[in-house]
Formats: structure tokens, sequence, C-alpha cells
């Protein structure tokens, strides 16, 4: 690589560019569908392909390229395409090359199913200036159809994989532990490092969400069921070894005084669209109170004037009061409002799995004591000291 | 490079890049593969790269550009077709620039 500056011009990532505070939006996230030709056991958000009244409802083309439009004339040098699967929109060549002609990196999050000769073509000759990140379900066509339950699909997913690897398309991949997936880890990271664009650091998601739209209680219970426990979670994550001193780390720079504010996150910074036109103050939260029909305004109103009155949010749960609230681990732990919407339905429930799991990891660390409850802790500033 | 570079030369962004005015600042970003070594970020201009890029119209001679801003700056010449040399060679290298004639 060259120097980074001259005397004319210096170079910089979306976030780091601007001397004078930044533009109201840099990234956008875009649900170009909650549609998937997978039908993932665990999964918090997807709808079957063939849904007609979910694609009946779908952003249309053109409404898609106009928020683009009006997000790029915001400040936004980046957008994110998720789903459901995003591949099967049959525009989506066509959304991905408008982001890119206005100057977007783009972000794709697939299953790789979906990509044909064609997709891997565009996105080696318009490249996304981002890795495409494919999210993997199994190693074996047994295990990775037991998830997505789609005979077939494994198949066409290391076809896809095949496809970005032939065109030279940069590529990371995720997997998501599952009771499926466990045995697979040694042999998944061994391939994600030959084929990762990032050095091949595997990433997964440890800890499964419940339904986002609270649709299907029977779902939910499937998911309970496949969730790691907290020992299970911190088996995987000690393999890497140096586990404690890794954890204490990543949570140092993120413990903060307890407090009864909701949103401690900067919400509403990384907006998300979801497929049918409402925008979510982030990717996950789709509480009604909290979100935004962008039919009725504009983006500039969400997030200069709507969404920054939820920063003052104060929680009023009793539960959440007695204990998030009080808890010295809040800003390391994986509850927050969205988790306690999908789980609840409220904003302020605490979420039992996530707080089992912090606490779990606070005891590996050394701040908590074996049947100590972290919001009774009154000396955490001498124990992170 | 910069004996490719010729006053009577004109100069053009490239088709390969996209370039944004954001909150005054303007912003190029790579469309195409193959731009330069921009694989990883984008690239800024300062004051004086704003200025020239503006110019770099695909129409006017790199003489031009530098007698237009020689005088939109009240600036000696011949520092200003410094800058703007030096400005035009590194868009060239990276690929963010064309020779038009």
């Amino acid at each position: 690589m060259s120097p980074p500056d001259s005397a004319y011009a210096v170079r910089g990532g979306p976030d780091t560019l601007w001397a004078r505070g930044g533009p109201l939006l840099t990234t956008l996230d875009v649900e170009l569908t909650e549609r998937c030709d997978n039908r993932c056991v665990h999964c918090c958000i997807n709808l079957p392909r063939q849904d007609r009244r979910a694609r009946a409802r779908e952003l249309t083309t053109a409404r898609l390229l106009a928020v683009l439009e009006e997000a790029a004339g915001l400040g936004a040098l980046a957008v994110r395409f998720t789903g459901g699967e995003p591949l099967l929109r049959p525009d989506f060549a066509e959304i991905y090359v408008h982001a890119r002609e206005l100057g977007m990196r783009v972000v794709l999050f697939t299953n790789a199913r979906g990509i044909t000769e064609a997709t891997a073509s565009l996105l080696a000759d318009i490249p996304p200036r981002e890795p495409v990140e494919v999210t993997v379900y199994g190693m074996r066509r047994e295990s990775y159809e037991a998830v997505t339950r789609a005979p077939g699909s494994y198949a066409q997913f290391r076809r896809g994989v095949d496809l970005l690897r032939a065109h030279a398309v940069p590529l990371v991949v995720k997997g998501t532990l599952l009771p499926e997936t466990l045995a697979e880890l040694d042999e998944f990271e061994r391939w994600a490092a030959a084929i990762s664009a990032d050095g091949g650091q595997a990433g997964y998601v440890h800890y499964l969400d419940l339904r986002h739209r609270r649709d299907s209680p029977a779902a939910d219970r499937r998911i309970a069921t496949l969730r790691l426990t907290p020992e299970a979670s911190l088996g995987v994550l000690a393999r890497e070894g140096h586990l404690a001193a890794k954890l204490r780390a990543d949570w140092l720079p993120q413990v903060a005084a307890p407090t009864d504010l909701l949103f401690t996150c900067g919400i509403g910074h990384r907006p998300c669209l979801d497929a049918y036109g409402v925008l979510q103050p982030c990717l996950s939260l789709r509480h009604p109170g909290a979100t935004y029909d962008l039919a009725a305004g504009s983006l500039r109103d969400a997030l200069g004037t709507v969404f920054p009155r939820l920063r003052s949010l104060r929680a009023t749960g009793p539960d959440y009061l007695r204990r998030c609230a009080r808890c010295f681990l809040a800003g390391v732990c994986e509850q927050c409002p969205a988790k306690s919407w999908a789980e609840h339905g409220t904003l302020d429930t605490p979420v039992d799995y996530l707080c089992e799991v912090t606490q779990a990891k606070a005891r590996v660390i050394g701040w908590l004591a074996p049947g100590e409850l972290p919001w009774e802790v009154v000396d955490w500033k001498e124990r992170i000291a | 490079m910069s004996e490719a570079l010729t006053g009577d030369g004109v100069y053009a962004p490239s088709d390969g890049v996209v370039a944004r005015e954001i909150e005054g600042e303007v912003v190029i970003v790579p469309l195409k593969a193959g731009i330069g070594d921009l694989e990883d970020e984008l690239y800024s201009l300062n004051e004086t790269g704003r200025a020239v890029w503006r110019l770099l119209d695909g129409g006017r001679t790199l003489d031009g550009v530098v007698e237009t801003l020689a005088a939109e700056y009240d600036a000696p010449r011949d520092e200003v077709e410094r800058d703007v040399r030096g400005l035009l060679e590194e868009l060239l290298r990276r690929g963010i620039a064309r020779a038009v004639v």
C-alpha cells in the first residue's frame, strides 16, 4: 500500500473521515426481504421463500433506490444488505449497482445459495469493497441441512462459495453455534482460515435470539432449546486459550456505572430499513413504539428528531430496575431493549439467558464469586481495577 | 510520472470512481475493480484537492486549470502548478483520474 496521506488527500474509513462531526448517517442497514430459501431451525426472522403476502408488501425497486439516494444525500457511505436472504430479490443486481454508483460500500449478508455466475461476475467487476459475509450452517450435507431443513441447500451453498472464490470476490464466513455444528468447529475454522478475506478468523453467532417479530411461540420454544448453555458457550470461547484475559480486555472499556437509561448504545446511529419500509433504530429492534414508517416521513426526520428521543428513555420495569439498572455488568451484557422485546414484549424486562451468560463470564474473570449476584456488588470499581 | 503530464493535456475523473460531496468534503469511492490501490479506504480531498478536482472536467487543459486557480486564489502560478501537478500525478497513479487527450 502507498503512504496513506499526501499533501492533497487523506484516506480513512466512513467513520473517520470527518473533521467536523460527520454526517447524520454513515451506514444504513437494509433488510431486502424477510423471506429465505432456508428454513433454519434457529432463525429469528425468516419467512418462507414463497410467502406471497410478505412478497407483496416488500418495497418496490423504485422505492428502495429512492431510500438509498436519500441515505446517500445524508452522507451514508456504506450499506448492509441483509434479510431473510437478500439474493431472493430478483432486482438485487439493480439495487446493488445503484448503491455502488452512489459511492456506497456494500456489505452483503447471504447464505450463498443464490450466488450465480452472473452474481459473482457482478461482485468481481463492481466490487462491494467489503467482504461478502456468508453464513455457514454445517460442514457436511447432513449437518447443514439438519439446520436449514432445505434439501439441496448444502450443495448450492458450496457452489455459491466456489463461484465467489473463482471470481476472487473477498468473503468471510460466519458459523452458528448449534448442537449440529459443535462437533465441526475445528474443521470449520480450518476451512475459514483457508478462504476468508480477514485472515481466517471465524466468527460465530453465540447467543440465539428469539423471533424478532414475536410471530411464532412454537419457533421461540424450539430456539430456546437450541441455545448453548453458558458453560458450553464458555467452552467454545476457551478453545482459543487465555479466556479470562481476553474477556477482561474486551470488557474493561465497556464497563460503566449502572443506569436506568434504556439505551446506552447510542441507539439510532445505525438504523435498519425493514423489508416493508419501516425504519428501525437498529437491526434488531422492532418494537412498534421505537420504529418509524418512512412512508410518512423521511430518513432525516427519523435520524434527526425521532430516534434521538429514544436515548433519554428510562426503564420502568420493576425487575429491570432491581437488576439491570443496578448491575455493573450491564454494559457488557447482551441484554438490550431489542432482546427484551423479542423475549418478553417489553423494552425493559431482563433476559435471564443473557444474564446467566454474562454472570458465567464474570466468574471466569474473577469479578463475581460463585453464587454472587452482580447487581448486589457494591465494590465493583475495585474489582475491575 | 511527472514527465507524462503536459500543459496542454486534458484530464478528467476516471469512469471507475464515484465522487461525492458530503459535509463540505469531496469523498472519492472506487466503483470498479482495479482502481489504483484503493482497496480498503475512501479518499477525501483537502481544500487544494477539492479546488483542483472541481476543474478536472475533461474540457480544460492542465495549463487552463493552473491559470484558473492562480487567478481565483491570487496565488503565484508556479506554486499553483506544483500543487496541481502533484495531485494529478497521484490521481493518475491511483486510477482516480485519466488523461482525456
